[in-house]
């Protein structure tokens, strides 16, 4: 054999080319389409006007998420009306075309990133989209999946295949062993911290290394989710025994001899010994600590145990501005110490830490404590099925008991497109992947972190070093 | 789409780096169904205070800049959120052109695909364009998207680089779909030797 060595990300592209026009972008077969609420209306018109149908309805498949309320009652009258619009219009479209929809009352509900790995639907090798951001999730399997715009979404709709231009690929090891209380959330925000949030603009990133492969699925799609923080078109880790444990039996997951095949074929992935990178990056998993972001952009980072930084000290004058803008904004001074920025709000869930492996996290902090009297504390599982599986462990009573508010499933404070919302001025520790100025309401103030440094939070009334916590009581399924 | 030849337009300096989607249009917009309508909700945080007033020195509120079509800001912009509603409020708005050192890549994407042309010119480029747009009243530009250039009546010249694809569809304001129909035949043929591929199989 004398073929070159390739990544990951090229045999997945290489499977997928449907045509190279000259001197046009490759026409990339899409396996499967994602579709939320949000992004959607006005795609599915698009292809009305133009008298068009769905393609694949088989490889496309619909939830609700983003408006969701995430209590019952508020479920049950979605008292928002522009919001309920748009939910009735996802069904009205899924039933016009033929996709699909797991709704509000289904058992599969859920945040779209979270239900398409739980359900078998999301595969090692794919290609995925979804008019979503955050769709860089299902990397974590070895897919390439990567968020688009409506037209785009309206585009895979009509033809299941996608225009695009090649990207470059970017090797980013974490090698060594992950000291204690340090979590994927604090890889994937180191990462950003250290190469910019445009630091991998254009790029597919594969996360790759010793530190990588110990995680669990859930741990991956949280770093792989947040390769769009960083600029990444996608983020890719390769698939290996722990991805196949996690599919092996579940409902969209290839059965008996089909299993089989469907292995053998996915052990092909991985990137060959010698495969070449535009570019690649080092880090020594023992240098990580616990993270906290303190300004309006998710590079805007630093250790637990550091203090809010000084514009002054700044690379040069834009950043420096802008860091004089994020901490006018987050109201912090220079030289804070983080440790001692109290907090309002926390919240628990999101398509980055809203998974089962999140929820058992911070129960285990949070067992045996009581959340702060001077904070309002949410737990959102990602999913009905988190949710289901949260309640068989226990996990809700543990939350309950601590004083945290426990809820239905939703994309909920991430975003802010449902009632859960920050008031002005309110400041949360938020396990979601934005601190955006106003994401999670007008004024409102985002630090991001790992969930068990939001619980720890809830319970002291401000951020702590999660590795000088006292575990109280152990949770156990 | 419209096609974009040649715009000489007003230029409104927007003096901030990592402009998110999130800000050019706050996530209450994107509840509504329809495609048009965003324009009042460009940067709405920025414009107007949460009473409802405007904001006297953001820019989009200084009648010198009314009418401007060219918008010049800061590296990164259109990063965070895929919601093709900031490329919507941008065109809707009445922008034609966004100048910056680099932008990101789904709103890069988005931005096409409504007829936005994205000029990358560097750092030092950009500056010049603030600078004089915030001290010069009534400065104005010229793009050219058959020249991929970008001028003022000062002497100012700068090139920038486009994919010569991306310019074709601009220049003639064409629909991708319509395009991508062109290889119907070999999309039903790969389709045919995919379906084999059972592993990769949504269900």
């Amino acid at each position: 054999m004398s073929s070159t060595p390739k990544t990951l990300f090229e045999k997945v592209w290489e499977q997928h080319v449907v045509a190279e026009p000259k001197g046009e972008p490759t026409l990339l077969y899409i396996d499967l389409q994602l579709v939320h609420e949000v992004t959607s209306p006005q795609a599915f018109e698009g292809l009305r006007l133009a008298g068009r149908k769905v393609r694949r309805p088989d490889r496309t498949i619909a939830t609700i998420d983003h408006n969701v309320p995430t209590t019952i009652e508020g479920r049950l009258n979605i008292v928002d009306q522009i919001s309920a619009k748009q939910i009735s219009t996802l069904r009205q479209n899924c039933k016009d075309f033929g996709v699909e929809l797991y709704d509000i009352d289904s058992r599969e509900q859920g945040i779209v990133h979270v239900i398409g790995p739980e359900l078998g639907i999301t595969k090692p090798g794919m290609t995925i989209v979804c008019g979503d951001s955050h769709t860089s999730t299902h990397g974590a399997f070895g897919a390439l999946a990567f968020g688009i715009g409506t037209s785009e979404v309206e585009h895979v709709l009509a033809t299941q295949t996608l225009p695009q231009s090649k990207p470059t690929t970017f090797r980013i090891a974490v090698e060594g062993k992950l000291p204690q209380g340090v979590t994927a959330k604090d890889i994937i925000l180191a990462i950003i911290g250290k190469i910019g949030t445009d630091g991998a603009t254009g790029c597919v990133i594969e996360y790759a290394g010793s530190a990588i492969r110990s995680l669990s699925m859930e741990g991956r799609m949280t770093v792989c989710n947040m390769s769009i923080e960083a600029g990444a078109r996608a983020g890719m880790i390769a698939p290996d025994e722990t991805t196949f444990a996690y599919l092996k039996g579940r409902r969209f997951s290839p059965q008996g001899a089909d299993w089989d095949k469907a292995v053998e074929e996915w052990k092909k992935l991985p990137s060959d010994p010698g495969a070449k990178y535009d570019r690649e990056l080092v880090i020594d998993a023992a240098t990580l600590a616990p993270y906290v972001s303190w300004g309006t952009s998710p590079g805007m980072v630093a250790p637990v145990t550091a203090s809010v930084p000084d514009p002054a000290a700044a690379a040069n004058e834009q950043d420096r501005k802008s860091f004089e803008r994020a901490l006018e904004y987050m109201d912090l001074k220079a030289g804070t110490p983080l440790s001692e920025v109290a907090i309002d709000r926390v919240f628990i869930g999101s398509c980055t830490n809203g998974r089962i492996e999140d929820l058992r996290a911070a129960a285990k902090i949070a067992a045996g404590h009581k959340v702060s009297s001077r904070v309002h504390a949410m737990v959102v599982p990602g999913s009905q099925q988190v949710k289901a599986q949260a309640i068989e462990e226990g996990l809700d009573k543990v939350f309950k008991e601590a004083g945290f508010d426990w809820r239905e499933p939703g994309c909920s404070m991430c975003l802010g497109m449902n009632p859960d919302i920050l008031s002005p001025g309110e400041r949360c520790a938020s396990t979601s992947n934005r601190n955006f100025e106003g994401r999670q309401g007008r004024g409102g103030r985002t630090h991001l972190v790992s969930p068990e440094m939001a619980a720890a939070a809830a319970i002291a009334g401000h951020f702590v070093d999660i590795r000088n916590w006292e575990v109280r009581e152990e949770v156990t399924a | 789409m419209e096609p974009f030849k040649t715009l000489t337009s007003l230029a409104m300096p927007l003096d901030r780096t990592n402009v998110d989607t999130d800000q050019i249009i706050p996530k209450q917009f994107l509840k509504r169904i329809e495609r048009t309508g965003y324009g009042d909700f460009l940067f709405f945080d920025w414009r107007q205070t949460p009473e409802g007033k405007p904001v006297a020195d953001f820019v989009i509120n200084n009648p010198r800049y009314k009418g401007a079509q060219i918008l010049v800001a800061g590296k990164n912009f259109g990063c965070g959120s895929s919601r093709e509603h900031a490329a919507w409020a941008l065109s809707d708005y009445g922008f034609r052109v966004v100048i910056a050192p680099t932008f990101a890549d789904i709103f890069f994407s988005n931005a096409g695909k409504n007829g936005i042309v994205l000029a990358r010119l560097t750092e030092g480029e950009v500056e010049t364009l603030l600078q004089n747009a915030q001290k010069i009243p009534g400065y104005k530009l010229t793009v050219s998207l058959e020249e991929q250039t970008v001028k003022d009546d000062r002497g100012f010249s700068a090139k920038f680089d486009i994919d010569p694809f991306r310019k074709f569809c601009l220049l003639e304001g064409l629909d991708d779909i319509g395009l991508t129909l062109r290889h119907a035949a070999e999309l039903d043929k790969f389709e045919q030797q995919h379906e084999a591929a059972t592993w990769l199989r949504a269900k």
